[in-house]
């Protein structure tokens, strides 16, 4: 069986999927932050899914510029995390409600 | 001189502000400097409005003096000024009782003059500019910037429920400019242009008027007051500042049915045609309703307050009344109104300052000790209910005439009939109420000894009571003025009128020209 | 010349009355009384000197005007300020310049002790202004301003004593209650005004008299309409059923005030107001015939209440009320003429009957009840013999005024019938039966047999003073004499007045057409009835007092009671009409609709709604990053789905 676009985009969706639904689940703000990098994994693939069908580096360019944005995200996104948990012991998103009305 | 005269109408509207921002920069620990500040530039405003008012020619009715800059968008947004007939009569009425307002102050305010200072000097020249704008945007700006001082005005010196009738005040009126500002945005995206004479020329679509003079008509009856839409006006009579009440009675009251004049009428003639019944027939209801009203109150203020609702709707009424007598009225009326009822406030104020009650339980027989006083009241209160002689009954007598002449407004006599009967109620309540103040044995301990009025209260109330008079029996010093320009501003509704109907019996009086100086007028009668 | 002095004759009493008003305290009272009684004499005089200047023209010719300046002008609309003096004109300028200034030079003797003596004089001064305005106006709405302004000064000088709130609430009313008729006389003058300036030449004054008159013919089609609501105006002013009730109340204020404006003068601005405009009320004869109805019935109605009042003022005010019933009758038959000569003569003995009841009040101690009255015969000798006079007068018993007037108003009531049965003339001749019946009980009560007041008060019984008896006298001899200049031709006489009055009014000029047989018989009834009502009156009050008494308690004292209670008629007005309007104010206007549905419901409801919407809408912000999320991704969910479907 030949392997497709199709195929990649279906795993693209999947890995999607999987991150969305568990960032959305999830109490704990570091498997959040986790499911967030699935999410940009599965772009990744797409980006490099598409590029090679159509033949266009620039989806090979995005790719890269990606891993940046998740490796600076991931940076900013723990050094926040750390200093939460400094300050109230937990990680768990539900009990960070400050911001409510 | 001349650079007084080139630029006349910017001075009139901008010396305030200046005068103003002076005080604030400089003179805000300085309540005594602050109040003769804010008084000598009040009378430089009426002598550049007498100016004005000398200098401005009555017989064409054109805008005269005008300003025009381009402001912004490459000139399609103008700063641009003028004065005709209706906005000199006006504008006469606002600087006049600038000084008239600051005087009675001396007493009643106690703390942080120079900012209440402040605040009516802006307030003056939000009033001036509406009154002489003809740039919409430029309009909208004063329109909203009169919002503010009064708020504050009514605010921090105002009674006990002060910051409720604040915010109720802002918020009644705001609602209805948004809708105008929406209307506004539109008539610019069609024009391109926001010059009113530009927007004039334009051809607008019935269904396009109708909802364009709803929005604008909604803003201008919440200013009037229009009954329904008039319970945010007793409340903020009542709480706001003797001198606070006097204006707002005094000019703002009128800044509803001048745009109605002005804007809603001659933009939208179409929808004006089809809405008059239903704008003419909630007048009526607004008289009666309002003079009823005023009837069973007990506190003065909200009586008064009450009774303007009565008065603006014979304005309003003569407006709908789709004649130029009965608009004609309307307008002498407002000016009428503003001195009579700006007059009451100062009357009521005189008596507050010396007890600090306005329950109508608290007084009695006070003519007793202070006759001078008492007469002026008297004087005052006679005007208002429209006796003639006095000013109320010229407004009165053409506003009802034109209603009972008009030819297009439907079921025009019988309104009249019922608007009249105004004249009846207005006299319950207000000779009740004097009698209840003035007439009888003195009842309280604390009224005796009473001081009668001091030399300024003479100052602040004699101007208004010569008015009164004067416009009473010679009322042509006013309508010289506005008779032509009225014409010019009615003149797309009278050519609308005469084109929707020509063959239903309306006949477009066309009057042939008449003796020299005196007024010609357009009028569509039976 | 005589042009220009007609300005004169009205403005000296406005300056007199300024003058004295913006004064007040510091001019010492006499000094004002002085003042005001020269200003009105000064009128006075000029209205003579104008009279006897217009009687020089010819008949045909005889009007003067003056115009001072133009009041309002606007587009077809020009009223001017002026003047215009005609014979009927002439006749009330007489009467309110002459009347008036006796009635002034009483006052300085009867306000003597008052403290507010200038403030009584500037009234008083504003108030012939005023008047003057009213009858030499030369067009409707100037009329207008006169009649307001006389109303004004009504109220003021009703509420002079307004130390008690009673006084200021009679002023109220009488104000208040002339408001309801002037509504109904501003409505005619706009229909005049709808009418007549579409098709007249703009610029032509339409409210002027004078070209009311030319172009009477246009307003015939509205003419009914008009003059049903002129005679509103009319009702109110001149105290007609069923606008009356405010000039009993108006007995409040000082009795010269009585005398001159709710006697004299101003009631009788109604019947002035309907002579002025008689070509207008002809031409509707529905609407003569509801005035002659309404006012021959008040004439009756007021006769019958005064017969059970026990203040002497009470009886004079419905005694006017009944004569100003009379005289709007005749304006209703047509005998326009015989109104006005009416009014004069009335003038002339209803003032003689106040100013002497004033004598009576002044000399018993400010007292007004009949029943502790009694004998001031021998104390005051002239005010007895001038209230004989004018009470012989009023009962209409030849040869003095009262008489002449009255019957030709009669006359003209008989022949308006046409043969049927004389209805009009009937009642008429039963109030003038009760008219020398009444009057007579008051004289008996006030003059004959023994004194019945406390012995203190009897001790200064005293007959007034000269600035009081003098007038009395002078208006008696007017009372006895004032009646001649119109003595009618079936009766022998010249019809001087009659003829005078004939080209300004319209209607039968003379009885050419009626046989003088007739008209003696009539005149004979008429004093028969007087005679019967005088000597009755006489004989019940003076000689068998019990037949009074049983009169008082005949059918359980209840006529009486009707009678005294006046029919309760103000109570039924405050009843059906002043209290339920109070309380529809207060309830439904302000409460349920101002309060309760605009404020509360809609005012208020906008604010709780925006606040309730807020407060639904805060239940999004929880503050919780996995709601936000949950929230982003089925937004992005939904839009993908969208766009996908869409392309």
């Amino acid at each position: 069986m030949a392997i497709g676009l199709t195929h990649y985009l279906g795993l693209a969706a999947a890995v999607f999927l999987v991150g969305m639904v568990g960032f959305v689940i999830r109490r704990n703000t570091i498997v959040m932050l986790m499911c967030v990098e699935l999410m940009l994994a599965a772009a990744n693939l797409t980006f490099a899914a598409f590029s090679r069908e159509l033949g266009n580096e620039a989806g090979h360019v995005f790719v890269l510029m990606n891993f940046a944005v998740a490796a600076a995200e991931v940076a900013i996104g723990l050094a926040i995390l750390v200093e939460i948990y400094r300050r109230r012991r937990s990680v768990d998103a539900d009990e960070l409600t400050t911001l409510m009305e | 001189m001349s650079f007084v005269i080139g630029h006349l109408l910017t001075l009139v509207t901008f010396l305030p502000l200046l005068g103003a921002l002076f005080i604030l920069a400089c003179l805000s620990r300085r309540a005594a400097a602050a109040y003769w500040v804010a008084l000598g530039v009040a009378l430089v405003d009426v002598a550049l409005s007498l100016v004005l008012w000398l200098g401005y020619d009555p017989v064409p009715g054109t805008d005269q003096f005008t300003v025009r800059v381009a402001w912004f968008f490459g000139g399609r947004v103008q700063y641009h000024l003028a004065c005709d007939g209706i906005s000199l009569v006006l504008v006469l009425l606002t600087t006049v009782l600038g000084p008239l307002v600051i005087l009675s102050t001396r007493r009643a305010l106690a703390e942080r003059v120079p900012l209440f200072m402040a605040m009516y000097l802006v307030l003056q020249t939000a009033m001036v500019g509406t009154f002489l704008a003809r740039d919409m945007l430029l309009f909208y700006v004063f329109w909203e910037l009169m919002l503010i001082p009064m708020y504050f005005i009514i605010g921090i010196w105002g009674g006990p429920r002060r910051v409720y009738a604040a915010v109720k005040f802002f918020l009644f009126t705001m609602a209805g400019s948004v809708f105008m500002l929406v209307a506004i945005l539109y008539l610019w995206q069609r024009a391109d242009s926001m010059d009113l004479g530009g927007w004039l020329a334009l051809e607008l679509t019935f269904r396009e008027q109708v909802w364009l003079f709803a929005a604008f008509a909604l803003a201008f009856a919440i200013k009037v007051p229009l009954w329904p839409l008039h319970t945010w006006l007793p409340d903020a009579h009542v709480e706001a500042p003797t001198a606070g009440s006097v204006i707002l009675a005094g000019v703002l009251l009128k800044m509803g049915t001048y745009g109605l004049l002005r804007f809603a009428m001659p933009l939208f003639p179409d929808a004006t045609l089809a809405a008059a019944p239903v704008l003419a027939a909630l007048a009526v209801a607004g008289i009666i309703f309002g003079a009823l009203v005023a009837w069973v109150q007990t506190d003065i203020k909200k009586l008064v307050a009450y009774s303007s609702v009565s008065h603006l709707g014979f304005v309003v009424l003569g407006l709908f009344s789709l004649t130029t007598l009965g608009a004609a009225g309307g307008v002498f009326q407002m000016l009428a109104h503003g001195l009579s009822t700006g007059a009451l406030f100062l009357l009521i104020g005189v008596v507050y300052e010396r007890r600090h009650t306005r329950e109508m339980a608290d007084f009695g027989g006070l003519a007793h000790g202070m006759p001078a006083y008492a007469t002026l009241f008297m004087i005052t209160t006679l005007a208002s209910v429209g006796l003639p002689g006095l000013c109320g009954f010229i407004g009165e007598f053409m506003i009802l005439l034109g209603t009972f002449r008009s030819g297009l407004l439907p079921h025009a006599r019988l309104l009249a009939v019922l608007a009249a009967t105004g004249i009846i109620l207005g006299a319950v309540y207000m000779l009740g109420m004097y009698q209840r103040v003035f007439l009888g044995p003195l009842r309280r301990e604390q009224n005796r000894g009473l001081p009668d009025l001091n030399l300024r209260e003479w100052l602040v109330l004699g101007p208004l009571v010569v008015f009164m008079i004067w416009l009473g029996v010679g009322p042509g010093l006013v309508l010289d003025k506005v008779g032509p320009s009225l014409d010019r501003v009615l003149q797309p509704v009278v050519v609308r009128a005469a084109a929707n109907a020509p063959n239903a019996g309306n006949v477009l009086v066309q009057q042939p020209e008449p003796p020299a100086g005196q007024p010609r007028a357009l009028e569509v009668s039976r | 010349m005589l042009e220009m002095s007609l300005r004169w004759i009205v403005f000296i009493p406005l300056l007199g009355a300024a003058f004295i008003g913006v004064l007040n305290r510091r001019l010492p009272g006499r000094l004002a009384g002085w003042l005001a009684c020269a200003t009105v004499g000064l009128s006075f005089l000029l209205a003579v000197q104008a009279v006897l200047r217009l009687a020089g023209l010819p008949p045909a010719e005889r009007v003067v005007t003056d115009t001072v300046g133009r009041w309002l002008v606007f587009g077809s609309l020009q009223l001017d300020i002026g003047f215009w003096l005609d014979p009927l004109s002439a006749v009330m300028i007489l009467v309110v310049t002459g009347v008036g200034l006796l009635i002034h030079i009483y006052s300085l003797g009867y306000m003597a002790p008052d403290t507010g003596l200038p403030r009584f004089f500037a009234y008083m001064n504003l108030f012939i202004f005023a008047m003057l305005l009213l009858v030499l106006g030369e067009n409707l709405p100037l009329l207008f301003v006169g009649w307001e302004g006389v109303g004004l000064c009504s109220y003021l000088l009703i509420s002079f004593w307004f130390g008690e709130d009673a006084n200021a609430t009679a002023g109220r009313k009488a104000f208040i209650t002339n408001r309801v008729g002037d509504f109904g006389a501003l409505l005619a003058l706009f229909l005049i005004g709808a009418t007549l300036l579409p098709v007249l030449r703009p610029g032509l004054g339409v409210f002027s008299f004078g070209v009311l008159q030319q172009h009477a013919h246009l307003l015939a089609p509205v003419a009914t309409a008009v003059a049903l609501l002129l005679f509103l105006g009319v009702a109110g002013k001149s105290a007609q059923i069923p606008l009356y009730i405010w000039l009993p109340d108006a007995m409040a204020g000082p009795t010269p005030v009585s005398a001159l404006i709710h006697a004299a003068t101003m009631v009788t601005a109604g019947v002035y107001l309907m002579a002025r405009l008689s070509f207008l009320f002809v031409l509707s004869p529905a609407a003569m015939a509801v005035v002659a109805g309404v006012g021959i019935a008040t004439a009756l109605f007021a006769a019958t209440i005064a017969l059970a009042q026990t203040d002497i003022k009470k009886v004079l005010a419905y005694s006017t009320v009944s004569q100003l019933g009379y005289m709007v009758a005749a304006c209703g038959v047509g005998a326009f003429a015989a109104a006005v000569f009416h009014l004069m003569t009335h003038a002339f003995f209803k003032a003689l009957l106040f100013l002497g009841a004033g004598s009576v009040i002044h000399a018993m101690h400010h007292e007004q009840d009949l029943r502790v009255m009694g004998g001031l015969r021998r104390k005051l000798p002239v005010t007895w013999a001038t209230m004989l006079i004018g009470t012989v007068a009023i009962a209409g018993v030849p040869p003095l005024a009262g008489f002449v007037s009255k019957d030709e108003i009669l006359f003209e009531a008989f022949l308006a019938a046409h043969g049927g049965f004389p209805w009009l003339w009937f009642v008429g001749f039963l109030a003038a039966g009760l008219t020398a019946f009444y009057m007579m009980r008051l004289l008996v009560l006030a003059f004959l047999g023994e004194n019945r007041a406390s012995a203190e008060v009897r001790a200064h019984i005293g007959e007034s003073p000269a600035t009081m008896t003098v007038p009395l006298v002078i208006l008696a001899v007017l009372a006895v004499g004032g009646g001649w200049i119109g003595w009618p031709h079936g009766l022998g006489g010249g019809a001087w007045l009659q003829e005078w009055l004939a080209p300004v009014l319209a209607g039968p000029a003379g009885h050419g057409h009626a046989s003088a047989t007739l008209e003696r018989g009539l005149a004979v009834v008429s004093t028969l009835i007087a005679l019967a009502g005088l000597s009755l009156g006489y004989l019940v009050y003076a000689r068998r007092p019990q037949l009074a008494a049983w009169g008082r308690g005949w059918l359980r004292g209840l006529p009486h009671r009707l009678l005294s209670r006046k029919y309760f008629v103000d109570e039924l007005y405050a009843a059906a009409i002043y209290r339920p309007l109070q309380r529809a104010a207060d309830v439904v206007c302000f409460r349920w609709l101002d309060r309760g549905l605009i404020d509360g419901l809609l005012v208020s409801g906008a604010a709780v709604a925006a606040l309730f919407a807020g407060s639904v809408l805060r239940l999004l912000q929880n503050g919780l990053v996995r709601f936000y999320a949950w929230v982003f991704a089925l937004g992005v969910t939904v839009f993908t789905v969208y766009l996908t479907l869409q392309g």
